[in-house]
C-alpha cells in the first residue's frame, strides 16, 4: 500500500496554558473521504487551522505526500504556501470574496497555478493572454461541475447560502489540490440541500479528489466517509470505519454524555 | 402624499437649523457704536430654505428607495448612464474623442492661467488613480500617499541640484525610488489594516515631510530648493507660456499612459488579488495568494505615479519646500478617490477634476468659496455615498462558452 497522502502524527497546539490539540495522529490515504467529528469545542477547526498554516502547532509533524513527489512537512509554511503544495479548504462561516462575481471567485483559486505579474498585466503579451484565458476556461469549467455556470457573473453575495458553500468548495478546487479539506460543508443547510451536497462530494470522490471534512450532520458523515476520526477535548478518542464509530461506547459517551446510574 | 408626520419632522429640523445659525446669522455685534444688531429676518430665510429643502431631500430618498425596490423586484441590473455609456463602444468612442479633442485644444481656448489649473488638476487625476490602486483596489487605507509625491519633487530638486541631472533621466529614478520607498513603508505595516494602518501611514507621511524640514544639510530645510529647471523639449528653449503648454501636454500623456497601465493592472491576476485581499485577507491566502508580495506590489506600484507626478511638480513649480506636502495633500488625494468611487478609473478622474477645479473656480464666492466646497462635498456624501461613479463589476463575458463550443 502507498503512503497516506497526509500523515499528521503527534500534533499538539496550545494556547497559552490551554491545549486545544493533543498528540494527535490522523491520516488521510488517496482516493479517501475521511471525516473529523466531535462535539463542539473539540479542537476539530482549530486542528485545520494547524494543518493549512494559519495557525503554527506546538508540537508535532504534518507531512504532505503528494502522488509522485516526495513528501513535504507542512509545519512553518503559509497558507499560501499550503494551498500551492496542494491542499486546499472551505471556511466554516463561508469566506467568500463577497464583492467579486461569481466567476472571480473561482479564478482567485487559481492564482497559485498561474505566474503573470506587473509586466505581464500592463504588456498583456501573448503568454499572458494564454494564461488569462485557461484560467476562465477552467475556473468555468469548475463552475459547471459545480452548477452554478448560470450565476458565473452575478455577485457571489448575490448567491443563496447552498449555493456559496457550493461556490467555496470550487474555489478550493480551483487551486487543483490532491487533498480538499471541508470545514462543516453541510452547516445551516436545507435537507434538500445536504443531499445535493452529497451527491457533489461523491462525485468529486469518484473523479479520485481526496476529501477530509468535518461535519456535525451525521447523516453526511455516515453516508460519505470511508473512515471517521472522533476527537474530544484535543485528543483523538476514536478511529474507524462509520460501522465501528456508530457502535463504540466511547464515541457515545463523548456525544452524549455517561450513562446516569454509571 | 405627505404625511403629517413627515411634515413636522421638516419644521422640526428647520427650528434645529434655525437654532443652530441664530449666533452667526442673527445676531450682529457692532463694536464699535456698541449696539447690537438683530436680523431676525435671516432666520426667517433660514428657516424656510431648510424646511423646503429637507422635505425635497425626503421626496428624493422615498423616490429613490421605491426605484431601488422595484429594481430588486424586477432584477433589473443597475447601471447608471455614464455605465451604460461606457460599456457601449457607440457612445464610447463618440465621447473619447470629444474628449480627446477638447484636452488637445484646450491650450488655444483658453488662458495661461485656465491651462496652469488644469495641469494641476490633471497631477491630481494621476495621483488619484495612483491612490486608488492601494486605497480604492487593495483597500490598505493610506494617509501617507504625500511622501511619496515628496520623494519625487525631492529627488528631482536634488539630484538635478547636485549632479545636474535633467527631467526625463529623474522622471523613471524619481518613480523607482517612490516605489522602493512604498515596499519599505510596506514591509512592517503588512500585518496592520483598516484604522491601524492609517495611523501608521499618516505618521510615515508626517516624518518624510519633518525630515525634509529638519534635515538641512540635506534638504535645505524650510527653505527649499529653488530654480528648477522645467522640463526640456530635444534642447528647444521655451519661452513660459511655451512650457506651460508644453508641461500641460506632457500631463495629458501622463494621464492617459495611467489610465491604461491601471486599468490594465486592475483586470489582470494581479488586480483581482487585489481586490480578494480588500474583501477577506485570510481566505485570500487560504486560496493560494501570497499577502506579501501583493500588498507589497500594491503599495510600490501605487507609490510610483505619486513619485513621478511629484518629479512633475517640481519641474512645474520651479521650487519645492516641505510645507506643500503636509497632510492635507494626502487628504485630498483621498478625498478624489473616495469622492469619486474606490477602485473607479473613471470615478477617480471626474473627483479630481471636480475637487480641485471646484474650489478654483468658487473663487467668485470669495468668503464663502470653503463653505460652499463643504456643503457640496457633503451632500454629495450624503446622495451617493457610494462616491460619483461606483466601481463597475467586472464581467467576463460569456468567452469561456464561445470558445468552448469552437
Amino acid at each position: 500500500m502507498t503512503a497516506p497522502i497526509l500523515q499528521v502524527k503527534n500534533l499538539g497546539m496550545s494556547f497559552g496554558g490551554i491545549r486545544a490539540l493533543d498528540e494527535l495522529d490522523l491520516e488521510v490515504n488517496s482516493g479517501e473521504i475521511v471525516a473529523l467529528i466531535g462535539p463542539n469545542g473539540a479542537g476539530k477547526t482549530t486542528f485545520f487551522n494547524c494543518v493549512t498554516g494559519i495557525y503554527q502547532p506546538t508540537q508535532g509533524d504534518v507531512m504532505l505526500n503528494p502522488p509522485s513527489r516526495s513528501s513535504i512537512r507542512l509545519n512553518n509554511l503559509k497558507p499560501n504556501q499550503v494551498a500551492e503544495k496542494g491542499m486546499a479548504r472551505t471556511f466554516q462561516n463561508i469566506r467568500l470574496f463577497q464583492n467579486m462575481t461569481v466567476l472571480e471567485n473561482v479564478m482567485i483559486g487559481r492564482h497559485c497555478r498561474t505566474k503573470s505579474f506587473i509586466l505581464g498585466a500592463i504588456l498583456r503579451n501573448k503568454a499572458t493572454r494564454e494564461e488569462e484565458y485557461q484560467t476562465i476556461e477552467k475556473s468555468y469549467h469548475i463552475l459547471q461541475k459545480m452548477g452554478l455556470e448560470k450565476q458565473a457573473n452575478d455577485l457571489a453575495s448575490n448567491l443563496s447560502y447552498g449555493a456559496q458553500r457550493r461556490l467555496e468548495i470550487g474555489r478550493a478546487l480551483a487551486t487543483e489540490p490532491f487533498l480538499l479539506l471541508l470545514d462543516e460543508p453541510a452547516a445551516g443547510m436545507n435537507p434538500q440541500e445536504t443531499a445535493e451536497l452529497i451527491e457533489l462530494i461523491n462525485k468529486l470522490q469518484q473523479e479520485g479528489q481526496s476529501i477530509l471534512l468535518i461535519e456535525h450532520d451525521m447523516k453526511l458523515v455516515m453516508e460519505l466517509s470511508h473512515r471517521i476520526y472522533v476527537m474530544d477535548y484535543g485528543r483523538r478518542i476514536a478511529v474507524g470505519t462509520p460501522e465501528q464509530i456508530r457502535n463504540n461506547p466511547v464515541v457515545i459517551k463523548a456525544y452524549l454524555g455517561e450513562a446516569a446510574d454509571a | 402624499m405627505f404625511s403629517l408626520k413627515e411634515t413636522k419632522r421638516s419644521a422640526l429640523i428647520s427650528l434645529w437649523f434655525m437654532f443652530l445659525t441664530f449666533p452667526v446669522l442673527v445676531i450682529k455685534v457692532d463694536a464699535i457704536e456698541q449696539t447690537v444688531y438683530w436680523r431676525w429676518e435671516n432666520m426667517l430665510y433660514i428657516g424656510l430654505g431648510s424646511f423646503i429643502l429637507s422635505i425635497f431631500g425626503k421626496i428624493f430618498f422615498e423616490r429613490q428607495k421605491s426605484r431601488r425596490e422595484r429594481q430588486i423586484a424586477e432584477k433589473i441590473e443597475k447601471h447608471s448612464l455614464i455605465q451604460r455609456a461606457l460599456r457601449d463602444p457607440k457612445y464610447l468612442y463618440p465621447l473619447g474623442a470629444a474628449f480627446f479633442l477638447f484636452a488637445v485644444t484646450y491650450p488655444y481656448l483658453f488662458s495661461t492661467y485656465q491651462i496652469n489649473v488644469m495641469t494641476t488638476a490633471l497631477m491630481y487625476v494621476v495621483l488619484g488613480l495612483g491612490l486608488n490602486i492601494v486605497v480604492g483596489v487593495a483597500g490598505l487605507l493610506d494617509l501617507g500617499y504625500v511622501a511619496f509625491y515628496l520623494v519625487g519633487a525631492y529627488s528631482y530638486g536634488l539630484l538635478n541640484m547636485h549632479f545636474g541631472l535633467g527631467f526625463w533621466t529623474v522622471l523613471p529614478i524619481g518613480a523607482l525610488l517612490a516605489a522602493l520607498l512604498g515596499i519599505l513603508l510596506g514591509f512592517p505595516v503588512l500585518r496592520l489594516r483598516g484604522d491601524y494602518l492609517a495611523i501608521v501611514t499618516l505618521a510615515f507621511g508626517e516624518i518624510i515631510r519633518l525630515i525634509m524640514e529638519n534635515w538641512n544639510d540635506f534638504s535645505q530645510g524650510p527653505s527649499g530648493i529653488s530654480n528648477i529647471p522645467r522640463p526640456g523639449l530635444l534642447g528647444f528653449d521655451l519661452t513660459l507660456d511655451q512650457a506651460i503648454t508644453y508641461l500641460y501636454y506632457l500631463m495629458i500623456v501622463m494621464v492617459l499612459v495611467t489610465i491604461f497601465v491601471v486599468n490594465r493592472l486592475q483586470n489582470s491576476r494581479l488586480g483581482r488579488a487585489w481586490v480578494a485581499l480588500r474583501e477577506d485577507e485570510i481566505a485570500c491566502q487560504a486560496m493560494g495568494i501570497d499577502k506579501t508580495k501583493t500588498k507589497l506590489t500594491a503599495f510600490a506600484l501605487g507609490a510610483t505615479w505619486a513619485g513621478m507626478v511629484g518629479v512633475i511638480f517640481a519641474a512645474k513649480t520651479t521650487f519645492i519646500n516641505p510645507a506643500s506636502f503636509t497632510f492635507l495633500e494626502s487628504a485630498i488625494i483621498l478625498a478624489i478617490v473616495v469622492l469619486g468611487g474606490m477602485g473607479s478609473i473613471l470615478g477617480v478622474i471626474l473627483g479630481a477634476v471636480i475637487l480641485i477645479l471646484l474650489p478654483e473656480y468658487l473663487r467668485a464666492l470669495s468668503d464663502y468659496r470653503m463653505l460652499a466646497f463643504g456643503a457640496i462635498m457633503v451632500s454629495m456624501m450624503v446622495f451617493r455615498p457610494q462616491g460619483l461613479i461606483s466601481n463597475v463589476r467586472r464581467h467576463y463575458h460569456y468567452r469561456p462558452k464561445k470558445e468552448q463550443q469552437k
